[in-house]
């Protein structure tokens, strides 16, 4: 057998601070048009660092290689398919980044007079209104920095406009298949989180919740489709149900990859909701981030929008800070605007039917998949699936790993936590008919070599840099940073 | 496909459902454009924005030259489209930068542990306060009017329904430095954090070894904010505080009209339980060898749900890339003399004009206007195709006739000469 | 295999009465449940702990779970080699791997427990 070679440059890169060499340095500065200054006299000599031990020194080169060679240790949508459920994984048009990288648009500090930003604000007012149109809601703020800070918002919205009818109420529910950030982000904004369990087609059951809600509740967080892939089919009808306790609707808009185009939650009784610009609207995952997570609303809740709001005036674009009943400021500044042009740029290639054309390949590619896998996979729940399918398997987490020899990144693993061994999988509009077959081919050939020799799926991957990684150990004996030994 | 799954159309996809929930219409958005007219429509738009060499505005987001690398870096495909590491076995170099970079923020804090990055320094800062607050068990929290005033306004809507009381207390009008008599009077019993800035928001160095002693004699941890992360090349590192939270715009990030941008969230190692955001470890894999991979994830809001220590689920990691590789480019030798550069500049300017306090300033200083008003300054500066400073009775009403000015190793003689000119100095 | 000495609870602690103090641990089952353990959090020395409520959790890569004191009474002594190595909680969880040690305040409270068999029984419903 062929061995890997330990040695292998670009396979075996150090850490920076292992390729560090004293008074190595990658940077030249001009030189100084001005006088120098001596820190200790201008600072004090006690506020002066003497020396940033053990801090980098390397080349320009050697930060390229550096950096490029672990690049080439990622799996990347560039690379594949990236069927990682509810976190829409799709193509991020590379115009999207030429444009955001304009001359004009990087360089705008926040604190310009509006006079002098007002190409900025055009282009935030213009996704303001595109992203109203798309949910049917009446009014939008850009400002949260990702889908968990849009929650956090809303919910805080949600607590003003009831206070503001003098009783802020003390629960907000949330279904057992919801995503682990709603009940934190409700703890945040001072509420307590009601359970509730979703029934044996994997949806809510209005007449349960009627049973429920009282004049405790202050407000339903719904993802919908949920994170089973399955359109809640009596949304309109629990809107109804809630609206007649006096309590509101907040729809997580996580999977709203599904529904542009097709179907507008503003239109059937949701009062506020969350997008995700980085899962529907094709801004990069990054490694992590960042993301955009605008709040969009209808028109009763619009004076509790974050500060400030774009207004027009006849003097052009303006920030407004004074909105006495806004929740107030949840971050310094206006948003992620970087992320928000190529949001933008993506709704303008699209156009409105491009959007809904986008939506309906999304579809088809999920239930394709699911057609493919049926035979050889379990489906969790029976009802027809929206954008993402989820299936179950005792050995999800061992199958996923397996996936990676076969060249894709694995679904998304054990979640939601109501499926157990969920694997759930989201291939977006993005994929062929030839990626996917692929894909559905690895998928069949591993669930025959968990029946014939399921040694070699629990011990997989076999062919990465590294082999199975060692999270026990992580956890156990924490090692956050390097150090000198 | 459409036979495959059998529909005879695409829209017998969403049949099922109920036709009160269907979209009947077509969305009123203009037909899909081509990549020339996209381009087109953003260059236009940018040219519509104070698109000048000099600007002198400060005040948390900063003008500093980006090196070409962290823009090449970051646009590989294999950074920019792949998605939070959970994967550890195709994650190993997202992994592998996340972990340099919580090193070298160890290194220029002084903190033994620092997170994968936050959304930026203002909701960083929240963030350490509520720490504080689950670490002390105490239920208030002391800030400096001297923290960024966006800042503070967002940390009060963070902690306003979680029962935490905010008390301010006041800068000292003569050095603009905290004044230790309303910091005492601030502090009692349930106070679980005192939170200053340095260089704070009006660019002066405060004394946080003295504010340190002040809120650890009376149980409180001091939490530790900055804005301009150039600082920490020349200034000694708050290694009195207890945990750290700051802005890494200066590091590569464009101002980009205030986002994106990545905070900074280091602790203590024994807090290392109660910080919020992500986590990289080093570990091995199953053949021994050095692996990387996220870690103490059971602190988080996808295991925890309601019992999280914060609902953030993401953190900025594009962006820390390119604040690593400025790191990396400019490293040890490279970041002091950067930061000298920032310091001569801003004293050259500083030494024209009439500082407000005396307290030592680093690249930011607040002007007091004498004559003219901020505005009327401002306005001849534009004349001259240059961006002036903030007047800074917009967050300060008792600082008539000041503007805050801010001079980076952008920042020209010439056009220092011109501010000192407009100043009618 | 859980031992018939012990009392237990629908949480998956166990309970040891030693005169008038109770050893306090988690089950065979809930480490299982749980899998490899990396953290264990406990409370203080000294602490005055009420039946039901929770007194710390424990952690694996993927789970958190509370624990709750099947008794009430003031803390005497936590297990201090869980600090260092949490997988004893794994390997030995009805020996070296105990929690904590608790003076009992109402030794009646012990009684109202799960013997082994209720709690077998229990468990074998939980997880058909």
């Amino acid at each position: 057998m062929i061995q890997k070679v330990r040695p292998h440059p670009s396979q075996n890169e150090p850490l920076l601070f292992e390729r560090s060499s004293p008074g190595k340095s990658g940077y030249q500065l001009p030189d100084l048009d001005v006088p120098a200054v001596d820190p200790a006299e201008a600072l004090g000599s006690a506020n002066v660092r003497r020396d940033i031990p053990d801090f980098v020194e390397v080349s320009e080169v050697d930060v390229l290689r550096h950096f490029t060679r672990l690049s080439t240790w990622n799996y990347a949508i560039d690379l594949g398919l990236y069927p990682l459920g509810s976190c829409t994984m799709k193509y991020n048009p590379r115009v999207n980044e030429a444009v955001a990288r304009t001359e004009g648009l990087m360089w705008i500090h926040p604190f310009q007079e509006d006079p002098l930003a007002q190409g900025a604000l055009a282009i935030m007012a213009e996704l303001e209104r595109a992203l109203a149109e798309i949910t049917g809601m009446d009014a939008v703020t850009l400002q949260p920095a990702a889908g968990a800070h849009g929650e956090l918002t809303g919910i805080l919205m949600v607590r003003a406009a009831l206070e503001a009818q003098g009783n802020p109420r003390k629960k907000i529910l949330i279904p057992d298949s919801a995503h682990g950030t709603n009940p934190a982000s409700v703890r945040m904004a001072g509420y307590e989180v009601g359970n509730i369990t979703s029934n044996e087609r994997g949806m809510l059951d209005a007449e349960a919740l009627a049973r429920t809600v009282d004049e405790s509740v202050a407000a339903i967080m719904i993802t919908n489709p949920n994170t089973l892939g399955v359109f809640e089919e009596r949304i309109a009808e629990i809107a109804r149900i809630m609206h007649a306790q006096g309590a509101l609707v907040y729809m997580d808009g996580a999977n709203m990859n599904a529904l542009a185009g097709i179907s507008r939650p503003g239109d059937y009784g949701v009062d506020l909701m969350h997008l995700n610009l980085h899962k529907t609207f094709s801004t990069p995952h990054g490694g992590g981030g960042p993301g955009s997570g605008p709040v969009a609303v209808k028109k009763p809740l619009e004076p509790f929008l974050p500060l400030p709001r774009i207004q027009r005036t006849a003097s052009g674009w303006s920030w407004n800070c004074d909105r006495p009943q806004s929740i107030g400021r949840v971050r310094a500044f206006y948003g992620n605007f970087g992320v928000l042009v190529r949001a933008l740029a993506y709704v303008m290639a699209h156009g409105g039917d491009g959007l809904k054309r986008a939506t309906l390949d999304a579809l088809l590619n999920a239930n394709y998949l699911r057609k493919l896998l049926e035979r050889h996979y379990q489906i969790a729940y029976h009802a027809p699936s929206m954008h993402e399918c989820v299936f179950r398997h005792q050995a999800t987490a061992a199958i996923a790993k397996r996936l990676i020899d076969y060249g894709f990144h694995p679904y998304t693993v054990s979640f939601p936590l109501i499926v157990h061994g969920a694997m759930m999988i989201e291939p977006t509009e993005t994929e062929s008919k030839q990626e996917l077959d692929l894909f559905a081919e690895a998928l069949i050939a591993i669930a025959n070599e968990f029946q014939e020799n399921p040694e070699l799926v629990s011990t997989a991957p076999h062919t990465t840099r590294v082999a199975k990684v060692d999270e026990v150990a992580a956890a156990r004996k924490p090692v956050l940073r390097w150090s000198r030994l | 496909m459409l036979d495959t799954v059998g529909a005879t159309h695409l829209e017998d996809l969403y049949a099922h459902l109920p036709p009160e929930v269907r979209f009947h219409g077509s969305l009123n958005i203009p037909a899909g454009k081509s990549e020339y007219e996209i381009i087109d429509y953003f260059r236009a738009r940018g040219a519509e924005n104070a698109n000048w060499h000099a600007n002198f505005l400060g005040a948390g987001v900063y003008h500093h030259y980006r090196p070409v690398l962290a823009d090449a870096i970051a646009s590989r495909g294999e950074f920019l489209t792949s998605y939070t590491p959970y994967q550890a076995e195709i994650s190993q170099g997202t992994l592998t930068a996340i972990f340099e970079f919580q090193t070298m923020i160890c290194q220029l804090t002084g903190m033994d542990v620092a997170n994968a990055s936050m959304y930026d320094g203002s909701t960083a800062m929240p963030e350490a306060a509520m720490m504080a607050m689950r670490i002390t068990g105490r239920d208030a929290v002391a800030v400096a009017r001297t923290v960024h005033p966006e800042y503070r306004e967002v940390l009060g809507t963070y902690t306003r329904h979680q029962g935490v009381r905010v008390r301010e207390f006041e800068y000292d009008a003569e050095t603009g430095q905290v004044d230790l008599a309303s910091l005492e009077q601030a502090l009692d019993e349930s106070t679980a954090a005192v939170v200053i800035q340095s260089p704070n928001f009006f660019g002066v160095v405060e004394n946080a070894k003295q504010i340190a002693e002040l809120a650890h004699a009376r149980g409180a941890l001091l939490v530790f904010v900055f804005t301009e992360a150039i600082s920490l090349g020349l200034l000694e590192p708050p290694r009195d505080a207890d945990i750290v939270a700051g802005e890494l715009q200066s590091f590569a990030i464009a101002p980009s009209y205030g986002g994106p941008f990545a905070g900074v969230l280091a602790c203590k190692e024994k807090y290392v339980r109660q910080i919020p955001g992500r986590l990289v470890g080093e570990t091995k894999d199953a053949s021994g060898h050095r692996a990387f991979c996220l870690t103490l994830a059971a602190r988080e809001q996808h295991i925890r749900r309601e019992k999280a220590t914060s609902n953030i689920c993401t953190n900025q990691a594009l962006i820390a890339l390119m604040a690593t590789v400025f790191m990396a480019l400019y490293g040890k030798r490279g970041l002091r003399e950067l930061a000298e550069q920032n310091l001569a500049k801003a004293h050259y300017l500083g030494g024209k004009l009439w500082r407000r306090f005396k307290g030592p300033y680093f690249n930011e200083f607040a002007a007091a206007t004498g004559v003219r008003s901020p505005q009327e300054i401002n306005r001849r500066l534009r004349d001259v195709k240059i961006v002036g400073g903030l007047p800074l009775d917009r967050f300060y009403p008792e600082l008539k006739n000041s503007m805050l000015l801010c001079c980076t190793e952008m920042s020209s003689r010439t056009d220092m000469d011109g501010v000192a000119e407009a100043f009618g100095a | 295999m859980d031992p018939e000495n012990l009392r237990y609870t629908k949480e998956h602690e166990w309970l040891r009465v030693e005169g008038d103090i109770g050893v306090i641990g988690i089950t065979f089952h809930a480490q299982k449940e749980l899998g490899d353990i990396v953290y264990v959090d406990l409370p203080k020395e000294g602490a005055v702990v009420q039946q039901g409520k929770t007194i710390g959790s424990v952690e694996s890569v993927k789970a958190v779970s509370d624990i709750f004191t099947p008794v009430s009474g003031e803390v005497l002594e936590t297990n201090s080699s869980l600090a260092d190595t949490p997988e004893i909680l794994n390997s030995d969880p009805y020996g070296s791997g105990w929690l904590v040690k608790i003076k009992l305040s109402d030794p009646g409270e012990a009684g109202k427990l799960l013997t082994a068999a209720e709690y077998q029984a229990y468990v074998g419903t939980e997880s058909s």
